[in-house]
């Protein structure tokens, strides 16, 4: 493999390496004082008032699940399109039929309102 | 390959799957019309379902028409797969009637419902004729989907949802091992086909990694026909899920996974296959009866009942093919008739809540529904394997193939069980004819569907008792045509 | 083409993927374990790039590194996680456990022993550049019906999370 790659690899190098010296230069060149004021929220902000841990609603879950159901779906359609030409007019209507399954998932979600936000 | 990219199938292809063809249509056409019949009674629905059903077990008989390979070797259509097709269908068409009822007393609308059981329906018919491992785990998870949804479809009761979400973890983790096997499958043979991998395994230096890979295998398949010691999921699951629907899950989708065990273990010459069979059969016919005989909760009886019926199908696994698979096949569709027909009756009697699931409160029903109580009787019977049942003639040809075989412990260990079972089955029936009734047990009429699914199952029961000749042949003649 | 320092950068990889996933089950805090399980899928990705296979790297970091990630923290964010960090992390069989996986272990390690001489050396070299095409040869060819039903059971499972999460239905 590698040859192809060594660009992201110098990539990632240079990366690791770069944050961790410039944060340490940071650290050595800057001033530092350090004060409880200046970790207090400023000017309009406001006091935080308990944990930022809080629960999230149900919803956001079948908002994220079926996110990944039409994200295998776009995984199928990557391939497709790069042979495109070379599939055919029946590589189209596979294709056609895989999303008219899905196409009547969505329609079946939409009318039962899981995606309504009341 | 070879160049020629537009690959088309030919019109036989399609007919070789018609039955999954027509379950699909019917199961998305119940997703699209649910929203849009909101006001509608919620039959409406379900009545389309039994339609679809129906049509399919008329798409199986032209299925036959046309044996052969589908698809590029991902499919092959055969006897054997076709009398699998016919009983998965059978069922659902049974579990079906049997929902009609249920849905209107627990007030469930969602037609939802009656869409899983066709599309699961389409992944289990769709195992027992897929010859391609890729294809069989995406069957696969269709049916164990559909299923882990199912078993929580009593949305107001904890126990259902509990039931629904171990049933889910577990059963993905089972999947997961099952993958892990094909992958290791793949790496020892370098197919996913079983046909490729039998040819690759016949000969004769088996790769060791093909052993890791049957055991793996074997051990997701174990899981999902609860089979010990994978078993420790069924009687929370049976317990929690709706009673139609375990009457469905112990039959339809078990059926599936042992006829892809049955391809896997003689048609793919599986390694090492009758010390496996052997451990698991014994366990799950001991573990199973010896749980059952605590049970005061009918539904956890059939649970663990339904482990030691799966020990006993396991047991014709160890033995020759000729006489082995034949009595598998036999055993399958005896135990889908009688407990199909037990959990039919089960779910009418549960009522509103499933309230009256104890053993004690069916005391007394001779008396006030004698017809009920003798109904439940001849299931009951048919589970312990007493003649002109269904469930004696498939213990009896499942333990002649063991003997045949010489597995002569694993026979006397089933035959010891089965005397063991009869003490629990008895207890039911017992408790039925001999104790007073008890007043504020109600015991509604039968509606038209229920009574349609009883009597189905009764006599698919007596008529496997009775005359097993034909399902016999066909089942004898399925395997002669399948491996020679 | 003579693959460059292969063995380093498989075992960089394979003690990333290891190390990350030890991570994921150690970690108190879930979001920690979160970007734990990140950095272990992102490591199988290269891993699977060394094993010219470009198009399941890509899947494997658009799919888990992206999709089911942000499902995860979303289901992290659902539970209640002050509670969770104060419960017990392992529970007291973790001693069978361990027994378990080492027996595990020692099968593979047996298999791997034993069969070492019937695993392919060396693959047939392929065109990698042309990876994604080979996938769709074979999955819009010989594969159409697999990947039909694949879509039956994307179906499935999106019936099933709205069944699941919907409050009615």
């Amino acid at each position: 493999m590698p040859q192809n790659y060594i660009p992201i690899f110098l990539f990632i190098a240079v990366v690791g390496f770069l944050i961790p010296v410039t944060l340490v230069a940071a650290k050595l060149v800057r001033p530092e004082n350090p004060h409880r004021t200046k970790l207090m929220p400023y000017e309009c902000g406001i006091d935080p008032v308990g944990s930022s841990r809080g629960r999230y609603t149900i919803r956001f879950y079948i908002v994220a699940i079926l996110f990944v159901v039409f994200d295998v779906e776009t995984i199928f359609l990557f391939p497709w399109a790069v042979k495109f030409k070379a599939l055919g007019v029946f590589g189209l209507v596979e294709m056609l039929i895989f999303l008219t399954i899905l196409i009547v998932g969505y329609i079946w979600i939409w009318k039962k309102g899981a995606l309504d936000w009341v | 390959m070879n160049g020629s990219l537009a690959m088309v199938p030919q019109a036989t292809d399609y007919l070789r799957v018609l039955p999954e063809i027509v379950l699909s249509i019917f199961g998305m056409a119940i997703m699209f019309a649910d929203p849009l019949l909101k006001e509608r009674p919620p039959r409406t629905l379900g009545t389309l379902a039994l339609l679809g059903s129906l049509l399919a077990l008329a798409a199986t008989w032209v299925q036959a028409q046309y044996p052969g390979f589908a698809f590029w070797n991902m499919v092959r259509v055969d006897a054997f797969s076709v009398f699998f097709h016919f009983l998965i269908v059978a069922v659902t068409a049974v579990v079906i009637l049997t929902s009609f009822e249920y849905m209107e007393v627990e007030g469930i609308r969602a037609g939802e419902y009656y869409g899983l059981i066709l599309l699961g329906a389409v992944g289990m018919s769709l195992m027992s004729s897929a010859v391609e491992l890729v294809l069989i785990f995406l069957a696969l998870e269709i049916s164990s989907i559909a299923t882990y949804i199912l078993a929580g479809f009593r949305r107001r009761a904890a126990i259902s949802s509990e039931a629904s979400l171990k049933y889910f973890l577990l059963g993905s983790f089972a999947t997961a091992f099952f993958l892990y096997g094909v992958a290791l499958m793949f790496g020892a043979t370098g197919s996913t086909s079983i046909q490729v991998i039998g040819a690759a395994l016949s000969s004769f230096e088996v790769p060791a990694l093909a052993y890791a890979g049957i055991a793996l295998m074997f051990v997701g398949l174990a899981f999902k026909v609860a089979a010990a010691p994978f078993h420790i999921w069924t009687p929370d699951v049976y317990e929690g899920a709706p009673a139609p629907v375990v009457g469905f899950m112990s039959t339809a989708p078990k059926a599936a996974v042992f006829a892809v065990l049955l391809r896997l273990m003689f048609e793919a010459h599986a390694p090492g296959r009758i010390g496996l069979i052997w451990v698991v059969a014994a366990l799950s016919m001991t573990l199973g009866n010896l749980g059952a005989l605590v049970q005061n909760n009918v539904k956890r009886l059939l649970a663990y009942s339904s482990i030691a019926h799966a020990g006993y199908l396991l047991v014709a696994f160890a033995a020759v093919p000729d006489s082995g698979i034949p009595a598998a096949m036999f055993y399958a569709a005896s135990y889908a008739a009688m407990n199909v027909g037990a959990f039919a009756v089960v779910s009418h009697f549960s009522n509103a809540g499933e309230r009256y699931v104890k053993i004690e409160d069916y005391s007394g029903l001779s008396s006030s529904s004698p017809l009920l109580a003798a109904i439940l009787t001849v299931f009951l019977l048919s589970l312990i394997g007493i003649p002109i049942t269904g469930g004696f003639i498939a213990k009896f040809y499942v333990f002649s193939a063991a003997l045949q075989s010489n597995l002569v412990g694993l026979v006397i260990l089933g035959v010891l069980n089965s005397a063991v079972a009869a003490y629990y089955y008895l207890r039911v029936i017992v408790v039925m004819y001999m104790r007073e009734p008890r007043g504020e047990v109600p015991v509604s009429a039968v509606p038209a569907g229920m009574g349609a699914a009883m009597a189905v199952s009764l006599a698919a029961t007596i008529y496997l008792g009775v005359l097993p000749g034909r399902v016999l042949d066909y089942a004898g003649r399925a395997v002669a045509e399948w491996l020679h | 083409m003579a693959p460059v320092a292969t063995p380093f950068f498989f075992y960089l990889l394979s003690l990333l993927t290891l190390g990350s996933a030890f991570l994921v089950i150690t970690r108190r805090n879930p979001v920690h374990s979160a970007l734990a399980l990140i950095l272990g899928l992102l490591a199988q990705a290269g891993l699977y790039l060394m094993l010219y296979a470009p198009f399941v790297a890509g899947v494997q970091i658009i799919l888990y590194a992206g999709g089911i990630m942000v499902l995860f923290l979303f289901v992290i964010m659902l539970v209640n996680l002050e509670r969770a960090q104060r419960e017990e992390q392992f529970n007291k069989q973790w001693l069978v456990g361990i027994l378990a996986a080492c027996a595990l272990g020692a099968l593979f390690v047996f298999v791997f022993w034993k069969g070492s001489g019937l695993f392919p050396t060396s693959l047939e070299p392929m065109a990698e550049a042309s990876n994604t095409q080979q996938v769709a040869e074979l999955l819009y060819g010989p594969y159409m019906f697999a990947f039909e039903i694949a879509s039956l059971l994307l179906l499935v499972a999106m019936i099933g999370a709205v069944v699941m999460a919907k409050k009615r239905i």
